[in-house]
């Protein structure tokens, strides 16, 4: 048994607080990082051990990571179709890779090995192309045949005799998870001990705006002088940038996902059907965690429907027949950020000092510490690193576009 | 198996024996029996394990409302013993432990729990970063209840739909009142519960009676349906109900939710054991199936249900040896008089503080003064029941977005979304008279609600004071006082998480994973809440209530599933092409041939009949639309880039869709049957999309046209080859086929071999083609007719892969395949369809911003340099400088050609003809290709206007 829980057993080393309690808002601050999700909290940190910009606050209208940070599916991948996206996914796991070291967290990153399934020709297209430029930038990924699908994941239903039959796989064996909440209270407890401030239950009501810059931020609990404003508030993306006067390209849909009650282990892999709309895993407690695309409207509500559960699971025991008979234990929805393109937007907005971190879609936790990492340079630097420059807020303007469409976890 | 007398036990026909097996032990049975009382009834206490401890787990609530009885059946995991029917011969096992269900190993666990806080997993384990690899399956290992059974095949469950103007969910006295109320004012009137019996609390309660039950089984307008349990309650009184094996979807137009309280559990050392009991379990297992859980008891009350339980356990022949009434002062409830009369022992002030284990079960309980803390006595017995309070069951209600208030130390609710009402207990009356007349009013509202004429009876104010103790927490410094059974959390573990800073009731939830067990905290939520506000030091209300969400229990994958309607779509000649020995394929939902015959070489020979003969493809798939009215071309104008306006009747043109950022979304053919009259055809997987557009566009712009889908209304043939006119003249036809005229790109309509036909004249697979479209009933007939007619020209049938490789030898592009979700017609060589100078088209903005930026690809054809080297597939990447600057699109080796061919993305500057490129192939190896003109076959496309 390890030795830290037998210290703090005994009493010899008292836990320390991770989040700190609540105090009172300072009138100003150099930066304001407005959402107190995985994206904040990261960048938060970032800015204070990178950049040492400790005067910070971090504002949060509800709980720490109750947006779609507690809401998401915890898959982390990198085996994306754009160059800039798998570029950037790809630093994301370098970092996960080493994030309970850096958080002294554990935020339980274990590599299972990511099976995107194909049931066509096209889709068998796709994947070959998602693989060839996977490769290509050192990610991972190889198109797999049946035989070799039935290797890798025996569990899988594998039958000629279905309606979808399964002719192969997107293969990408670092294809990982993570403890969702874990990543938002190890970057929160960093931050907190660098000197950032989070403020929850604190929700931004409005800007000032002189000119081109936001000079103070309206909240619930007063008004705020800063220096700058990131906004990492997915799901509310358009409303915030909205209170600033910049109008984003983004419609908001609701995701939605469900746990089963929990099961001893059965299945190691992460399991993913374009074609059928659904993903599977077993999460460490046993459920198994499962969702879908988007909902076929948008809507700015965490809204559960039947609908989606009925048509997730008629997918779902396609691919595992024998699963009928296990109980469902919870659902819920996120609000997804979507782009026309399918890609993030991060950098600087049409004002001078408004920096945004939006459009994460279905796409937002995997990744986490990239985007708290080089929104963190942006800011400081006040320059949007090479990594971001693809995913610019003004880039629909110009068509272009870094088109992730095609490997949307499980299509639109 | 040892029962009581009637009238205990009113649920069970003594009159026969049936058996089921429990861990491999015979347990017999009596019909109406749950697994669990039927257990029970055989001395069988120990049902399951804990999910952290494995702690010995009982009996608890009687009535499904935690995770304590969750066991095996067959294939089926975590099912709730409680909720079970017992039926002969079913074989059940419990769950989550190692070795065997009395000697569990896993218990080990429980000696290193003060390792074990709340949370432990996130401080360690990661040192080093190998330690998680070791610990993760440990813990993977560990956790989880149920097995899934790999080998069961997919079980079988369906749905239905119901409708209502009255839904009652509830049965209990309050649910019985409300339906009565809504039936009288002619409401149709749906009653649901989850009990194999309405009635409720009135079937077990000691003061229940059949009175009421008999009166609503007797009203007409009240359907029944019991032994059924709403799941969720969705957005417009969409209710989800689970029974069997068998969804409900019902719809309502009032709910009437009158779902009752789950009985709080005191929390104290060793409160889990089995024989630690809710009082309300007593009852229902004393009334419900007559079995006696014990011999000597304890009660623990903190209200005057409590006396009750203490008075039916004495009539049930039970000892009490004790009434522990945690309230300094004396009950002054009717109850308590009878059990002060009976000289039943009352202990006021006194509070269990620990119970004690011998072979896996309650052996004795510790009492203590409750205000002191101070010790009081021992007593030996083998039952102890609780009844701290009610928590009321709002599952629904919260679904529904309902607000709710702190009230009585319980969350009652406090305003309601439309359409929905709260009755009875739930809504904060508890006695029987005040729940029947809060049931009167919300079945009466309820029916007005949905457009009947109801009287409203008088509302009755809330009786909610008394019900339920503010603090039945007696804290222990051994710990093991647990908050929540399902997840094995004590006190500690919550006053861990708070000083851990966990303090909003989400994140302690997910820190502590109090709430977060198979019973999703029905019984832990308010103990929670007081343990929080209590470390925090606010008041419960501050703390707040957590979300509901649902199901509420016991729904299954296969429920959502039901039977897999996964339509596949034949076309009308299907039987002909498996007559022909066609391999199918898979096209949208269609199944299409791919070739015809044993092996992929039929696919050259295929493709050579039709450049050297003449072929039949089955093209119904194709998407067919009918656009009709006086703005069917203006329409079509706006919708597809080229221009139709000006287009003569009798004429075909090409329609290419863009999307509103510009992108390709979908193309084919516009033939003009009439002024006002277009059918236009779609691609096969496009076409549902087209229609969905047609409609969303034109709900704006108020067009004069009918749009309609009529892809199943006409099936089709392409008829392709330098003999085809030969092929249908044999056939026979009355439409007057001489090049002259009918030219190519023309449309005519008339009779081929007998059958009413649309032929549009167009390229296709560049030969001379004739696309026949029928009415699909006479699809078969076409195709016979055209195959006969053929037969003397050595007609050939050609699949799916002929026709990709005779269309790519003509440079046509596949929607989807050459093209991606961001390609624009100017990268794909398709500036000629796209009429830039119209006032408008769908996508006309955006392209205009493309054509004034440097293009950033451009899609061109290729031939291979050498073909005998490793052949390339497609996506394979075109690489530039050790860049990536492009992929394949499509790649087939050319039977006409006799190279190898295909469509490539590359960077602009490397499109020019002759250019040559790499490609990189499987294993990483590098192929040249040469960029050629398209199209590779008949260059100036003469042969299609033969």
């Amino acid at each position: 048994m390890p030795l830290v829980l037998l210290k703090h057993a005994l009493g010899f080393a008292r836990p320390q607080r991770q989040i700190p309690a609540s105090r009172e808002l300072k009138p100003s601050y150099d930066v304001v990082i407005v959402g107190g999700g995985g994206h904040g909290l990261a960048a938060a940190y970032y800015l204070a051990k990178d950049w040492g910009i400790t005067n910070v606050a971090v504002l949060e209208k509800g709980w720490l990571g109750g947006g779609n940070t507690a809401r998401n599916t915890a898959i982390v991948r990198s085996n994306y179709i754009t160059p800039e996206g798998v570029r950037f996914y790809k630093e994301s796991m370098e970092l996960f890779e080493t994030l309970s070291q850096e958080l002294d967290f554990n935020v339980m990153y274990t590599k299972r090995g990511h099976l995107t399934l194909a049931h066509t020709d096209a889709a068998m297209r796709t994947m070959r192309w998602r693989a060839e430029v996977n490769k290509h930038l050192g990610v991972a990924s190889e198109i797999v045949g049946a035989d070799e699908v039935a290797r890798i994941e025996p569990k899988l239903n594998m039958s000629r005799q279905v309606r979808w039959p399964i002719l192969g796989a997107l293969h990408h064996p670092v294809g990982a998870t993570a403890r969702h909440d874990a990543v938002a209270w190890g970057y929160a407890r960093r931050a907190a001990e660098r000197g950032v401030e989070i403020h929850q239950e604190t929700e931004v009501t409005g800007f000032d705006v002189e000119g081109d810059r936001i000079t103070a931020v309206q909240t619930t609990r007063g008004r705020v002088a800063c220096g700058q404003v990131l906004q990492a508030v997915a799901g509310m993306s358009s409303k915030v940038a909205g209170m600033a006067g910049v109008k984003l390209p983004i419609r908001t849909i609701p995701l939605q996902a469900c746990v089963s009650q929990p099961l001893k282990p059965f299945l190691d892999s992460i399991i993913v059907s374009g074609s059928l709309h659904c993903y599977i895993w077993q999460s460490q407690r046993g459920e198994c965690v499962m969702g879908g695309a988007v909902d076929p409207y948008p809507l700015q509500a965490p809204r559960s429907t039947l609908d989606f559960k009925e048509g997730l699971m008629a997918h779902m025991l396609e691919l595992f027949p024998y699963l009928a008979d296990v109980p469902l234990m919870r659902q819920w929805a996120g609000m997804a950020d979507m782009t026309p393109d399918f890609s993030p937007v991060m950098g600087k907005t049409s004002l001078e000092n408004h920096y945004i971190d939006a459009g994460w879609g279905t796409w937002g936790f995997k990744a986490t510490p990239v985007c708290g990492k080089r929104m963190a340079e942006c800011v400081a630097t006040q320059k949007v690193p090479d990594i971001l420059q693809a995913f610019r807020f003004d880039r629909f303007k110009s068509f272009d576009q870094v088109g992730e469409a095609g490997a949307a976890s499980v299509g639109t | 198996m040892t029962r009581l007398p009637a009238p205990w036990g009113q649920w069970i026909d003594r009159g026969q024996d049936i058996s089921f097996t429990f861990e491999g032990r015979k347990i017999t049975a009596h019909p109406g029996d749950s697994v669990a009382s039927a257990l029970l009834a055989n001395g069988q206490r120990l049902i399951g394990r804990s999910f952290k401890y494995h702690r010995p787990r009982g009996i608890f609530s009687a009535a499904g409302w935690d995770a304590n009885t969750l066991v095996q059946t067959g294939s089926k995991p975590n099912v709730n013993a409680e909720r079970l029917l017992a039926v002969d011969g079913l074989s059940v096992s419990a769950v989550n432990y190692a070795g065997s269900l009395d000697r569990d190993w896993g218990r080990l666990v429980e000696k290193f729990s003060k390792l074990l806080a709340a949370g432990f997993y996130y401080k360690t384990f990661f040192t080093p970063r190998i330690a998680w690899k070791f610990w993760e399956p440990v813990i993977r290992h560990m956790a989880g209840l149920g097995r899934v059974d790999e080998k069961a095949p997919h079980a079988y469950y369906d749905k239905e739909y119901l409708f209502a103007d009255v839904a009652v969910v509830g049965a209990g006295p309050a649910g019985l009142s409300a339906a009565l109320e809504a039936a009288r004012t002619g409401a149709s009137v749906l009653l649901i519960d989850e009990e194999p019996e309405i009635g409720g609390s009135l079937n077990w309660a000691r003061d229940g009676s059949d009175d009421l039950k008999n009166r609503v089984r007797a009203e007409k307008g009240i359907e029944i349906l019991t032994g059924a349990c709403v799941q969720a309650l969705f957005d417009d009184n969409w209710l989800e109900i689970v029974k069997g094996n068998r969804l409900y979807k019902l719809r309502a137009k009032a709910v009437v939710a009158a779902t009752g309280c789950y009985w709080l559990p005191m929390v104290f050392r060793h409160n889990d054991l089995p024989g630690v009991m809710l009082g309300s379990a007593l009852q229902r297992l004393l009334r419900l199936w007559g079995v006696a859980p014990g011999k000597r008891a304890v009660v623990a009350t903190a209200n005057d249900e409590g006396y009750a339980v203490a008075l039916d356990l004495a009539d049930a022949g039970i000892e009490v040896a004790a009434i522990s009434d945690l309230r300094p002062h004396r009950d002054e409830g009717r109850f308590a008089q009878e059990a002060g009369k009976r000289g039943m022992r009352i202990l006021q002030g006194a509070a269990p503080f620990e119970a004690h284990e011998k072979n896996n079960r309650l052996a004795s309980v510790d009492l203590v003064q409750a205000a002191s803390g101070q010790f009081q006595e021992r007593i030996d017995c083998d039952l102890l029941a609780l009844s701290a309070g009610r928590i009321p069951a709002s599952g629904l209600l919260s679904h529904a977005g309902a607000k709710f208030a702190h009230e009585a130390h319980m969350d009652l609710p406090s305003a309601l979304p439309a359409h929905l009402f709260a009755a009875g207990s739930v809504n904060g009356r508890f006695s029987l008279a005040s729940a029947l007349a809060d049931g009167a009013l919300a079945g009466a509202l309820a029916a007005k609600d949905a457009g009947f004429a109801a009287e409203i009876p008088p509302s009755v104010g809330r009786d909610a004071l008394g019900v339920t103790h503010p603090w039945p927490i007696i804290t222990h410094p051994k710990g093991m006082e647990f908050v929540d059974l399902d997840e094995d959390v004590q006190v500690k573990d919550i006053q861990a998480s708070m000083a851990d800073g966990y303090e909003h009731i989400q994140l302690l939830k997910r820190y502590s994973t109090s709430g977060m067990g198979p019973s999703q905290g029905k019984l832990f939520w308010p103990h929670v809440q007081r343990l929080m506000a209590k470390a925090k030091g606010v008041t419960p209300a501050e703390i707040g209530a957590s979300t509901i969400r649902p199901p509420m229990g016991g729904e299954t994958l296969g429920h959502l599933a039901g039977r897999a309607f996964e339509p596949v779509r034949l076309s009308a000649m299907h039987k002909r092409h498996l007559e022909l020995g066609a391999v199918m394929m898979p096209a949208g939902a269609w199944m299409r041939p791919a070739y015809y015959g044993s092996d992929e070489r039929a696919i050259d020979q295929e493709a050579k009949a039709v450049r050297d003969g003449v072929g039949l493809i089955d093209v119904s798939t194709l998407g067919g639309l009918d656009v009709r009215g006086p703005d069917a071309a203006v329409f079509l104008e706006r919708l597809y880039t080229w221009t139709y306006a000006k287009l003569a009747v009798g004429r075909a043109r090409y329609v290419l869709m863009c999307d509103q950022t510009g992108v390709v979304i979908d193309d084919g053919v516009a033939a003009r049957l009439h002024e006002q009259h277009f059918y236009v055809t779609a691609t096969t997987s496009g076409v549902d999309r087209v229609f969905r557009l047609m409609q969303w566009y034109n709900a704006q712009w108020r067009l004069r046209v009918d749009i309609a889908q009529v892809t199943s209304a006409y099936a089709a043939v392409n008829l392709a080859g330098p003999k085809a006119r030969d092929v249908l003249a044999r056939a026979g036809t009355d439409i007057d086929i001489k090049k002259e005229a009918f030219p190519y790109l023309g449309v005519r309509q008339g009779l081929v071999a007998g059958i009413p036909v649309r032929i549009l004249r167009i390229g296709f697979v560049g030969e001379l083609g004739y696309e026949i479209h029928c009415p699909a009933q006479y699809g078969e007939a076409l195709w016979d007719g055209l195959m006969a007619a053929g037969q003397d020209f050595g007609i050939a049938p050609f699949g799916v892969e002929a026709q990709r490789i005779l269309r790519l030898e003509k440079g046509h592009i596949i929607i989807g395949q050459d093209t991606d979700a961001l390609t624009h017609p100017f990268e794909i060589g398709m500036d000629w369809a796209v009429k830039m100078d119209k006032p408008f088209f769908a996508g006309q903005a955006a392209l205009r911003a493309h054509l004034e930026k440097a293009p950033v690809r451009k899609l061109v054809g290729f031939a291979l340099e050498n073909d005998k080297g490793p052949l390339p597939k497609e996506c394979h990447l075109v690489i530039e400088k050790g860049d990536i600057a492009g992929r394949l699109t499509s790649v087939v080796r050319s039977p006409s050609l006799g190279r190898v061919i295909g469509m490539a993305f590359v960077k602009p500057e490397q499109a020019g003809l002759g250019n040559l490129f790499d490609i990189r192939v499987d294993g990483g190896a590098m192929v040249q290709a040469r960029v050629v003109a398209l199209p590779f076959y008949d260059p100036k496309s003469q042969r299609q206007e033969m």
